[in-house]
């Protein structure tokens, strides 16, 4: 007899492998697509040895045009398949903003209903590994601002794992944000691993005195301060938003009214971003239970640079995360 | 010499919550000012006080919930007026003892301009004790406010840290200081709190439901319907529309509105309150405007004498009220005395809507929503966009052959709508 183990503990790399291996199983619609996935396994390695596995018909690398094969996972999609498009980094999507906002994001509008793209785009975002301003940036706001998209942001291996399957099951388009600093995050994954919903943001640890609220790359830095916090008295709340577009307001303002204080973590620019987003709503929907004025903490407002001292003082930090909570809370003036 | 008391702000209120005052001893109020803000189950009603004179003291502190009727302040008043006799009837007002008079310390503050005038009724509408005694804003949290009121804490007297009130503050405050005792003469054994967002969607609910029950329950009501040909409004709107900005447009709602009111004028037995077994018709038209609210629940207040009113003139008031009904700030007046509501359940709604009478009115007429439809027109088949209008009405009071007529005259006035657009006033 042998027993199940409940839990397997693998990289956010290796978790999202396998939730594209896993889809890629049950549904012959699906297939990916993008520069390098294939021979190279990937710029990230996310999808070495699936071009062994699945053959060049599903695992297809595309050449250095982005505008182009996010085109052609438009046209394949309406034509009934379920691609996956892996765009290297985020700051290379832009090249494709067009066929996304114009295209995917409002043909089901545009056509009355009668065409939707069940499309999803994967790509990587953020710093924090010196690859410099042109690979570096955090542009989720730009597309979770856009109507017609779904836009999703694991942060953890059970999300990384689980959310490509239902955004496959989604009929219209989502774009999902992999951090670059989660890639070598060793993480649990429940057993059975099952797709998860991409609907609520959750509360991944509770407290009472604030709520600090981030996604994706920066939820580990929220955890961290949380226990440095808790180590000073000051039990924070952490939520994990998960989906940025279309936000869980329900999730946050709860618990919000709950601790009367709020800070946005989000390693976007500041100016006219999540965190503006974010902070805005609590303030529209929290204002009479809020205790201290909304507190962010975003990146600095330049092209990430490349030097490490300067790349790290240019993002959030556990330090700043730590700072802005005590602001919140009247420990530092 | 009068009292100053809870208004009825509608036949379902029973008791209010002061939340605020705008005047303090010695000032020197007119007919028509705002001088408080009541809670009710409903929303945060600036209250308009009815007579001349000074006010000598303040009986009821912010925070205390008091029946229909009991005093708040005690004016010195030269011509008393008969209290809000001609704007809707005060049912169920049962004045409490009253208290011992004793100042209170917020008396004690900067003295207020008297009057003030009608320019700053923004600034008065924000909440109590934004200022020092030297004049200087005071800042506090929002949360720590709504705790400040809910303790009765005079935020004048608490120290914040850091130049900023927190809850913290607030509460220590509370707990320890003498002055925030709540004063002997606030009437005792009630809850001293405004009741909180979700309190407040229930004790709503509650209220509608009481009402509406009291509504199906005493008054029998008839119902008719008719359906109206909108052409002639709809292409007179366009036409009028066409050479307007997007600002300045006029909504199909308030033609609608203009109609009823007009048609009301010439119908005492649709107008009017129906009172301790009496019919009190009414000279005015104060239409009530029936108001879904955001976090449900629904609200009438009145567009007064909107049988008077240019079109131009009503359909920005009732943006206005519109707005101020689901921000909560309305006025006692416009809270009382509607004498006929309509609802309109505009592009989003059914075709057809039966209503139920706001007590003590006696009649409610219902609009659904423009639809196109096949019609025969002088022997032809017509598409035409056609409303269902339909009007609930108490049988005390008339009949369906009054209610009838009623209906057609609101047709009539709908074929015309060029007569509706200017105002008599």
């Amino acid at each position: 007899m042998t027993v199940m183990p409940d839990v397997q503990v693998l990289s956010f790399r290796d978790a999202v492998r396998e939730g594209i291996r896993d889809a890629m199983r049950r549904d012959e619609r699906v297939f990916l697509m993008g520069e390098d996935v294939g021979r190279y396994g990937g710029g990230f390695g996310v999808s070495l040895g699936l071009l062994e596995e699945f053959g060049e018909e599903r695992v297809r690398d595309t050449p250095l045009s982005e505008s182009g094969f996010v085109g052609a996972g438009i046209g394949a999609a309406l034509g009934g398949m379920r691609p996956i498009v892996e765009i290297m980094t985020v700051n290379f999507s832009l090249l494709a903003l067009d066929q996304i906002l114009n295209t995917a994001a409002t043909l089901r509008h545009m056509s009355g209903g009668q065409f939707n793209v069940p499309l999803v785009i994967r790509m990587t975002t953020g710093a924090g590994r010196q690859l410099a301003a042109q690979h570096s940036h955090s542009l989720e706001g730009f597309y979770a601002h856009i109507p017609g998209l779904r836009v999703v942001s694991p942060a953890t291996v059970e999300d990384g794992f689980g959310m490509l399957a239902t955004a496959l099951e989604d009929p219209d388009p989502v774009v999902i944000f992999e951090h670059g600093s989660l890639y070598n995050e060793k993480g649990e994954l429940p057993q059975p691993a099952a797709p998860v919903d991409i609907d609520f943001a959750r509360v991944r640890r509770g407290g009472d005195d604030l709520t600090l609220i981030t996604h994706g790359g920066s939820l580990r830095l929220c955890l961290t301060a949380a226990d440095q916090l808790a180590a000073d008295g000051i039990s924070a709340e952490v939520i994990d938003l998960r989906t940025l577009r279309p936000l869980d307001d329900q999730t946050v303002m709860a618990s919000v009214a709950r601790t009367h204080r709020a800070v946005v973590v989000d390693e976007g620019w500041r100016s006219v971003g999540m965190s503006a987003e974010v902070a805005a709503r609590v303030a529209e929907e929290c204002f009479y239970d809020l205790d201290a004025p909304v507190g962010r903490v975003a990146s600095v407002e330049v092209p990430i640079p490349y030097p490490r001292h300067l790349e790290q003082a240019a993002l959030p930090s556990v330090e700043r995360v730590v700072a802005a909570a005590e602001r919140a809370v009247g420990r530092r003036g | 010499m009068g009292d100053f008391r809870m208004p009825s702000l509608g036949a379902d209120m029973t008791e209010g919550t002061l939340l605020e005052w705008l005047v303090h001893p010695g000032d020197v109020v007119h007919r028509g000012d705002i001088i408080a803000v009541v809670d009710t189950s409903k929303s945060a009603i600036d209250v308009e006080v009815f007579e001349e004179g000074r006010v000598v003291e303040l009986l009821v502190q912010p925070g205390t919930t008091v029946p229909v009727g009991a005093p708040l302040a005690r004016l010195d008043g030269v011509g008393v007026a008969t209290d809000e006799g001609g704007r809707g009837p005060q049912p169920e007002a049962t004045p409490k003892p009253k208290p011992k008079p004793k100042p209170k310390p917020e008396e004690t503050l900067t003295p207020a301009p008297s009057p003030v005038p009608p320019a700053k009724e923004a600034a008065r509408r924000a909440p109590a004790a934004q200022q020092h005694r030297d004049g200087s804003h005071i800042a506090a949290s929002p949360f720590a406010r709504r705790r400040a009121q809910e303790l009765g804490v005079d935020l004048s007297t608490v120290v914040g840290h850091g130049g900023v009130i927190s809850v913290a503050d607030v509460e220590a405050a509370a707990g320890s200081g003498p002055s925030e005792a709540p004063p002997e003469s606030v009437p005792p054994a009630q809850p001293p709190s405004a009741p909180a967002a979700s309190d407040h969607a229930a004790a709503m609910r509650q209220a509608i439901g009481a009402l509406m029950a009291r509504s199906k329950r005493e008054i029998p009501h008839y119902y008719l319907q008719t359906t109206i040909d909108m052409s002639a409004a709809l292409d007179w709107l366009s036409g009028l529309n066409a050479e307007r900005t997007v600002a300045e447009r006029v909504l199909p709602a308030a033609l609608l509105l203009k109609a009823v009111a007009v048609s009301a004028r010439g119908m005492p037995d649709m107008n009017g309150f129906f009172v301790d077994g009496n019919f009190r018709p009414q000279d005015h038209v104060h239409v009530g405007v029936a108001v879904s609210l955001r976090g449900g629940g629904l609200i009438a207040p009145a567009l007064h004498d909107a049988d008077l009113a240019s079109l131009d003139d009503l359909m920005p008031r009732m943006k206005d009220l519109v707005q101020r009904a689901r921000s909560g700030r309305l006025r006692s007046s416009e809270m009382s005395d509607p004498t006929l509501t309509v609802t309109n359940l505009g592009e989003q709604g059914a075709e057809l809507v039966h209503g139920v009478i706001y007590p003590p009115q006696v009649s409610l007429v219902g609009f659904g929503r423009i639809v196109e439809r096949p019609i025969a027109v002088q022997g032809m088949l017509a598409v035409r966009p056609l409303l269902v209008a339909t009007l609930a009405a108490d049988h005390r009071v008339s009949d369906g052959h009054r209610g009838g007529l009623f209906l057609a005259a609101i047709d009539a006035a709908l074929q015309s709508p060029e007569n509706l657009q200017g105002g008599t006033s």
